[in-house]
Protein backbone atom coordinates (compact mmCIF):
# COMPACT_ATOMS: atom_id res chain seq x y z
CA UNK A 1 0.00 0.00 0.00
CA UNK A 2 1.80 3.05 -1.32
CA UNK A 3 0.03 5.70 0.77
CA UNK A 4 0.64 3.92 4.08
CA UNK A 5 4.33 3.43 3.34
CA UNK A 6 4.68 7.06 2.26
CA UNK A 7 3.18 8.08 5.55
CA UNK A 8 5.69 6.03 7.53
CA UNK A 9 8.52 7.42 5.36
CA UNK A 10 7.30 10.95 6.15
CA UNK A 11 7.36 10.30 9.89
CA UNK A 12 10.75 8.63 9.67
CA UNK A 13 12.03 11.80 7.96
CA UNK A 14 10.39 13.93 10.63
CA UNK A 15 12.08 11.92 13.38
CA UNK A 16 15.48 12.12 11.66
CA UNK A 17 15.16 15.87 11.08
CA UNK A 18 13.94 16.76 14.58
CA UNK A 19 17.34 16.68 16.39
CA UNK A 20 18.53 19.51 14.10
CA UNK A 21 16.15 21.81 15.97
CA UNK A 22 18.93 22.08 18.54
CA UNK A 23 21.23 23.59 15.90
CA UNK A 24 18.72 25.55 13.83
CA UNK A 25 17.02 27.13 16.87
CA UNK A 26 19.96 29.06 18.39
CA UNK A 27 21.46 29.75 14.94
CA UNK A 28 18.23 31.39 13.72
CA UNK A 29 17.83 33.41 16.92
CA UNK A 30 21.40 34.60 16.45
CA UNK A 31 20.65 35.68 12.87
CA UNK A 32 17.62 37.65 14.03
CA UNK A 33 19.74 39.33 16.70
CA UNK A 34 22.69 40.11 14.38
CA UNK A 35 20.40 41.44 11.63
CA UNK A 36 18.60 43.69 14.10
CA UNK A 37 21.95 44.92 15.48
CA UNK A 38 22.93 45.76 11.87
CA UNK A 39 19.84 48.00 11.61
CA UNK A 40 17.40 45.73 9.74
CA UNK A 41 13.73 45.96 10.72
CA UNK A 42 11.51 42.90 11.31
CA UNK A 43 10.18 42.80 7.74
CA UNK A 44 13.68 42.94 6.25
CA UNK A 45 15.02 40.32 8.67
CA UNK A 46 12.11 37.95 7.99
CA UNK A 47 12.36 38.48 4.22
CA UNK A 48 16.02 37.47 4.47
CA UNK A 49 15.28 34.19 6.25
CA UNK A 50 12.28 33.32 4.07
CA UNK A 51 13.80 34.21 0.68
CA UNK A 52 17.33 32.91 1.28
CA UNK A 53 16.80 30.18 3.93
CA UNK A 54 20.56 29.58 4.33
CA UNK A 55 22.13 30.78 7.58
CA UNK A 56 25.80 31.01 6.63
CA UNK A 57 25.10 32.98 3.43
CA UNK A 58 22.76 35.32 5.35
CA UNK A 59 25.43 36.05 7.98
CA UNK A 60 28.01 36.60 5.22
CA UNK A 61 25.79 39.10 3.41
CA UNK A 62 25.03 41.06 6.60
CA UNK A 63 28.71 41.22 7.54
CA UNK A 64 29.81 42.44 4.09
CA UNK A 65 27.05 45.06 3.91
CA UNK A 66 28.18 46.36 7.30
CA UNK A 67 31.70 46.60 5.85
CA UNK A 68 30.12 48.71 3.06
CA UNK A 69 31.11 46.27 0.32
CA UNK A 70 29.53 46.92 -3.12
CA UNK A 71 26.30 45.02 -3.87
CA UNK A 72 27.89 42.78 -6.52
CA UNK A 73 30.64 41.69 -4.14
CA UNK A 74 28.09 40.96 -1.41
CA UNK A 75 26.06 38.80 -3.81
CA UNK A 76 29.08 36.99 -5.29
CA UNK A 77 30.60 36.16 -1.90
CA UNK A 78 27.35 35.05 -0.24
CA UNK A 79 26.50 32.91 -3.28
CA UNK A 80 29.97 31.38 -3.09
CA UNK A 81 29.10 30.31 0.46
CA UNK A 82 26.00 28.66 -1.01
CA UNK A 83 27.78 26.85 -3.84
CA UNK A 84 27.48 23.67 -1.79
CA UNK A 85 23.73 23.79 -2.50
CA UNK A 86 24.52 22.95 -6.15
CA UNK A 87 26.40 19.91 -4.88
CA UNK A 88 23.37 18.88 -2.79
CA UNK A 89 21.13 19.38 -5.82
CA UNK A 90 23.39 17.12 -7.89
CA UNK A 91 23.43 14.49 -5.15
CA UNK A 92 19.62 14.41 -4.75
CA UNK A 93 18.90 14.31 -8.50
CA UNK A 94 19.33 10.54 -9.01
CA UNK A 95 16.72 9.95 -6.26
CA UNK A 96 14.21 12.75 -6.75
CA UNK A 97 14.91 13.83 -10.36
CA UNK A 98 11.84 12.08 -11.81
CA UNK A 99 9.34 13.97 -9.62
CA UNK A 100 7.03 16.49 -11.36
CA UNK A 101 8.54 19.93 -11.97
CA UNK A 102 6.53 21.75 -9.28
CA UNK A 103 7.59 19.19 -6.69
CA UNK A 104 11.22 19.52 -7.77
CA UNK A 105 10.90 23.30 -7.35
CA UNK A 106 9.56 22.82 -3.80
CA UNK A 107 12.34 20.32 -3.02
CA UNK A 108 14.91 22.81 -4.37
CA UNK A 109 13.61 25.62 -2.13
CA UNK A 110 13.82 23.37 0.94
CA UNK A 111 17.26 21.93 0.11
CA UNK A 112 19.27 22.98 3.18
CA UNK A 113 22.22 21.37 4.98
CA UNK A 114 19.98 19.34 7.28
CA UNK A 115 17.37 18.06 4.80
CA UNK A 116 20.14 17.12 2.36
CA UNK A 117 22.25 15.37 4.98
CA UNK A 118 19.55 13.06 6.36
CA UNK A 119 17.98 12.38 2.93
CA UNK A 120 21.28 11.49 1.24
CA UNK A 121 22.11 9.12 4.10
CA UNK A 122 18.64 7.53 4.06
CA UNK A 123 18.39 7.09 0.25
CA UNK A 124 21.80 5.43 0.32
CA UNK A 125 20.48 2.90 2.86
CA UNK A 126 17.14 2.24 1.12
CA UNK A 127 17.70 2.55 -2.65
CA UNK A 128 14.62 0.38 -3.30
CA UNK A 129 12.23 3.01 -1.90
CA UNK A 130 9.67 4.35 -4.38
CA UNK A 131 9.79 7.96 -5.56
CA UNK A 132 6.78 8.88 -3.39
CA UNK A 133 8.43 7.35 -0.31
CA UNK A 134 11.61 9.33 -0.94
CA UNK A 135 9.70 12.58 -1.46
CA UNK A 136 7.65 11.93 1.69
CA UNK A 137 10.85 11.31 3.66
CA UNK A 138 12.45 14.53 2.36
CA UNK A 139 9.47 16.67 3.35
CA UNK A 140 9.28 14.84 6.66
CA UNK A 141 12.84 15.97 7.39
CA UNK A 142 12.02 19.52 6.25
CA UNK A 143 8.95 19.85 8.49
CA UNK A 144 10.64 20.35 11.89
CA UNK A 145 13.61 22.31 10.46
CA UNK A 146 12.49 24.97 7.97
CA UNK A 147 9.32 26.49 9.57
CA UNK A 148 11.33 26.71 12.80
CA UNK A 149 13.97 28.74 10.95
CA UNK A 150 11.38 31.49 10.32
CA UNK A 151 10.02 31.36 13.88
CA UNK A 152 13.40 31.61 15.62
CA UNK A 153 14.55 34.41 13.26
CA UNK A 154 11.49 36.36 14.37
CA UNK A 155 12.23 35.68 18.05
CA UNK A 156 15.84 36.83 17.59
CA UNK A 157 14.77 39.97 15.77
CA UNK A 158 12.50 40.88 18.69
CA UNK A 159 15.07 40.00 21.35
CA UNK A 160 17.89 41.74 19.45
CA UNK A 161 16.69 45.25 20.17
CA UNK A 162 16.85 44.51 23.90
CA UNK A 163 20.49 43.36 24.07
CA UNK A 164 23.03 46.01 25.26
CA UNK A 165 26.48 46.45 23.59
CA UNK A 166 28.34 45.06 26.64
CA UNK A 167 27.40 41.60 25.38
CA UNK A 168 29.93 41.96 22.52
CA UNK A 169 27.46 40.63 19.95
CA UNK A 170 29.85 41.84 17.23
CA UNK A 171 31.66 38.59 17.93
CA UNK A 172 28.60 36.35 17.43
CA UNK A 173 29.36 35.95 13.71
CA UNK A 174 33.04 34.93 14.10
CA UNK A 175 32.20 32.44 16.86
CA UNK A 176 29.33 30.90 14.90
CA UNK A 177 31.43 30.54 11.75
CA UNK A 178 34.39 29.08 13.65
CA UNK A 179 32.00 26.58 15.20
CA UNK A 180 30.76 25.61 11.72
CA UNK A 181 34.27 25.37 10.25
CA UNK A 182 35.94 23.36 13.02
CA UNK A 183 34.03 20.08 12.49
CA UNK A 184 34.66 20.38 8.72
CA UNK A 185 38.43 20.17 9.21
CA UNK A 186 38.40 16.39 8.98
CA UNK A 187 40.98 15.78 6.22
CA UNK A 188 44.37 17.27 5.34
CA UNK A 189 43.01 18.96 2.16
CA UNK A 190 40.27 20.64 4.24
CA UNK A 191 42.88 21.93 6.72
CA UNK A 192 45.11 23.19 3.88
CA UNK A 193 42.18 24.92 2.16
CA UNK A 194 41.22 26.59 5.45
CA UNK A 195 44.79 27.78 6.10
CA UNK A 196 45.10 29.11 2.53
CA UNK A 197 41.83 30.99 2.92
CA UNK A 198 43.00 32.70 6.13
CA UNK A 199 46.48 33.60 4.81
CA UNK A 200 45.22 34.93 1.46
CA UNK A 201 42.32 36.85 3.03
CA UNK A 202 44.66 38.59 5.49
CA UNK A 203 47.32 39.34 2.87
CA UNK A 204 44.76 40.64 0.34
CA UNK A 205 42.75 42.60 2.94
CA UNK A 206 44.02 45.80 1.26
CA UNK A 207 42.31 44.99 -2.08
CA UNK A 208 39.28 47.30 -2.54
CA UNK A 209 35.61 46.17 -2.62
CA UNK A 210 36.35 43.13 -0.41
CA UNK A 211 37.62 41.40 -3.57
CA UNK A 212 40.42 39.95 -1.42
CA UNK A 213 37.97 37.45 0.08
CA UNK A 214 36.93 36.17 -3.35
CA UNK A 215 40.61 35.79 -4.33
CA UNK A 216 41.23 33.91 -1.07
CA UNK A 217 38.20 31.63 -1.59
CA UNK A 218 39.19 30.71 -5.16
CA UNK A 219 42.79 30.06 -4.12
CA UNK A 220 41.69 27.95 -1.16
CA UNK A 221 39.32 25.84 -3.28
CA UNK A 222 42.14 25.14 -5.75
CA UNK A 223 44.55 24.22 -2.94
CA UNK A 224 41.98 21.85 -1.39
CA UNK A 225 41.17 20.17 -4.72
CA UNK A 226 44.85 19.85 -5.69
CA UNK A 227 45.81 18.44 -2.28
CA UNK A 228 43.01 15.87 -2.55
CA UNK A 229 44.20 14.87 -6.00
CA UNK A 230 47.83 14.49 -4.89
CA UNK A 231 46.88 12.46 -1.81
CA UNK A 232 44.67 10.09 -3.80
CA UNK A 233 47.46 9.56 -6.37
CA UNK A 234 49.91 8.71 -3.61
CA UNK A 235 47.52 6.19 -2.02
CA UNK A 236 46.77 4.43 -5.32
CA UNK A 237 49.31 1.69 -6.26
CA UNK B 1 24.06 51.75 8.54
CA UNK B 2 23.07 49.46 5.68
CA UNK B 3 21.42 51.19 2.72
CA UNK B 4 17.84 49.98 2.31
CA UNK B 5 17.94 49.75 -1.51
CA UNK B 6 21.14 47.71 -1.40
CA UNK B 7 19.61 45.51 1.30
CA UNK B 8 16.56 44.63 -0.80
CA UNK B 9 18.68 43.99 -3.91
CA UNK B 10 20.82 41.61 -1.82
CA UNK B 11 17.79 39.85 -0.27
CA UNK B 12 16.08 39.32 -3.62
CA UNK B 13 19.30 38.54 -5.52
CA UNK B 14 20.58 36.14 -2.91
CA UNK B 15 17.17 34.48 -2.68
CA UNK B 16 16.97 34.01 -6.46
CA UNK B 17 20.61 32.95 -6.74
CA UNK B 18 20.36 30.43 -3.89
CA UNK B 19 17.23 28.95 -5.44
CA UNK B 20 19.00 28.70 -8.81
CA UNK B 21 21.88 26.81 -7.17
CA UNK B 22 19.47 24.43 -5.43
CA UNK B 23 17.32 23.94 -8.52
CA UNK B 24 20.28 23.64 -10.94
CA UNK B 25 20.77 19.91 -11.20
CA UNK B 26 17.44 18.75 -9.83
CA UNK B 27 15.44 20.97 -12.17
CA UNK B 28 17.43 21.50 -15.32
CA UNK B 29 20.49 19.35 -15.74
CA UNK B 30 18.72 16.13 -14.75
CA UNK B 31 20.55 12.88 -14.21
CA UNK B 32 23.82 13.65 -15.99
CA UNK B 33 26.67 13.46 -13.45
CA UNK B 34 28.92 16.44 -12.68
CA UNK B 35 32.51 16.32 -13.92
CA UNK B 36 34.75 15.02 -11.15
CA UNK B 37 36.95 18.15 -11.11
CA UNK B 38 33.94 20.39 -10.47
CA UNK B 39 32.77 18.22 -7.55
CA UNK B 40 36.30 18.20 -6.17
CA UNK B 41 36.35 22.02 -6.02
CA UNK B 42 32.79 22.27 -4.66
CA UNK B 43 33.75 20.06 -1.72
CA UNK B 44 35.97 22.86 -0.39
CA UNK B 45 33.67 25.88 -0.79
CA UNK B 46 32.74 26.13 2.90
CA UNK B 47 36.31 25.86 4.24
CA UNK B 48 37.51 28.19 1.46
CA UNK B 49 35.08 31.08 2.03
CA UNK B 50 34.22 31.15 5.74
CA UNK B 51 37.74 31.18 7.29
CA UNK B 52 38.78 34.07 5.03
CA UNK B 53 35.62 35.97 5.94
CA UNK B 54 36.20 35.81 9.70
CA UNK B 55 40.02 35.96 9.92
CA UNK B 56 40.11 39.80 9.78
CA UNK B 57 37.16 39.99 12.23
CA UNK B 58 39.09 37.85 14.72
CA UNK B 59 42.45 39.68 14.35
CA UNK B 60 41.19 43.23 13.84
CA UNK B 61 37.71 43.55 15.46
CA UNK B 62 35.87 46.79 14.66
CA UNK B 63 34.51 46.94 18.22
CA UNK B 64 38.06 47.63 19.54
CA UNK B 65 38.95 50.01 16.71
CA UNK B 66 40.84 47.30 14.82
CA UNK B 67 43.23 46.51 17.69
CA UNK B 68 43.77 42.79 18.45
CA UNK B 69 41.79 41.96 21.59
CA UNK B 70 42.82 39.18 24.03
CA UNK B 71 39.21 38.31 24.94
CA UNK B 72 38.16 37.85 21.31
CA UNK B 73 41.35 35.98 20.36
CA UNK B 74 40.86 33.59 23.29
CA UNK B 75 37.19 33.08 22.42
CA UNK B 76 38.13 32.26 18.80
CA UNK B 77 40.79 29.76 19.89
CA UNK B 78 38.43 28.04 22.36
CA UNK B 79 35.62 27.83 19.76
CA UNK B 80 37.98 26.22 17.26
CA UNK B 81 39.40 23.76 19.80
CA UNK B 82 36.00 22.70 21.15
CA UNK B 83 34.70 22.37 17.60
CA UNK B 84 37.59 20.20 16.46
CA UNK B 85 37.52 17.94 19.53
CA UNK B 86 33.73 17.51 19.91
CA UNK B 87 32.69 17.95 16.22
CA UNK B 88 29.63 19.62 17.71
CA UNK B 89 28.63 23.09 16.41
CA UNK B 90 26.51 24.03 19.43
CA UNK B 91 29.15 22.93 21.96
CA UNK B 92 31.72 25.05 20.11
CA UNK B 93 29.43 28.13 20.12
CA UNK B 94 28.77 27.76 23.85
CA UNK B 95 32.48 27.20 24.57
CA UNK B 96 33.40 30.32 22.61
CA UNK B 97 30.72 32.44 24.31
CA UNK B 98 31.81 31.30 27.78
CA UNK B 99 35.47 32.07 26.92
CA UNK B 100 34.52 35.51 25.53
CA UNK B 101 32.46 36.57 28.55
CA UNK B 102 34.91 34.96 31.00
CA UNK B 103 37.86 36.85 29.51
CA UNK B 104 35.95 40.14 29.33
CA UNK B 105 35.04 39.71 33.00
CA UNK B 106 38.63 38.92 34.00
CA UNK B 107 40.13 41.82 32.02
CA UNK B 108 37.64 44.52 33.04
Amino acid sequence: MASASSKSAYWKGFKDGAPFLLVVGPFGVLFGVVATEAGLNITETMAFSIMVIAGAAQFTAIQLMQDEAPTLIVLATALAVNLRMAMYSAALTPHLGSAPLWQRACIAYFTVDQSYAVSAAQFEKTPDWTLSQKIAYFFGAVTPVCPMWYVVTWIGAYAGTAIPPEFALDFAIPITFLAIIAPLLRTLPHVLACATSVILALSFAWVPYNLGLLIAALGAMMVGAQAELMLSRRIKP
Amino acid sequence: MIDSTQLWIVILGLGAGSFALRFSFLGIIGKRPLPEWVLRHLRYTAVAVLPGLIAPLVLWPAATGGEPDPARLTAAAVTLLVGITTRNVLAAIFGGAIALYGMMYLIS
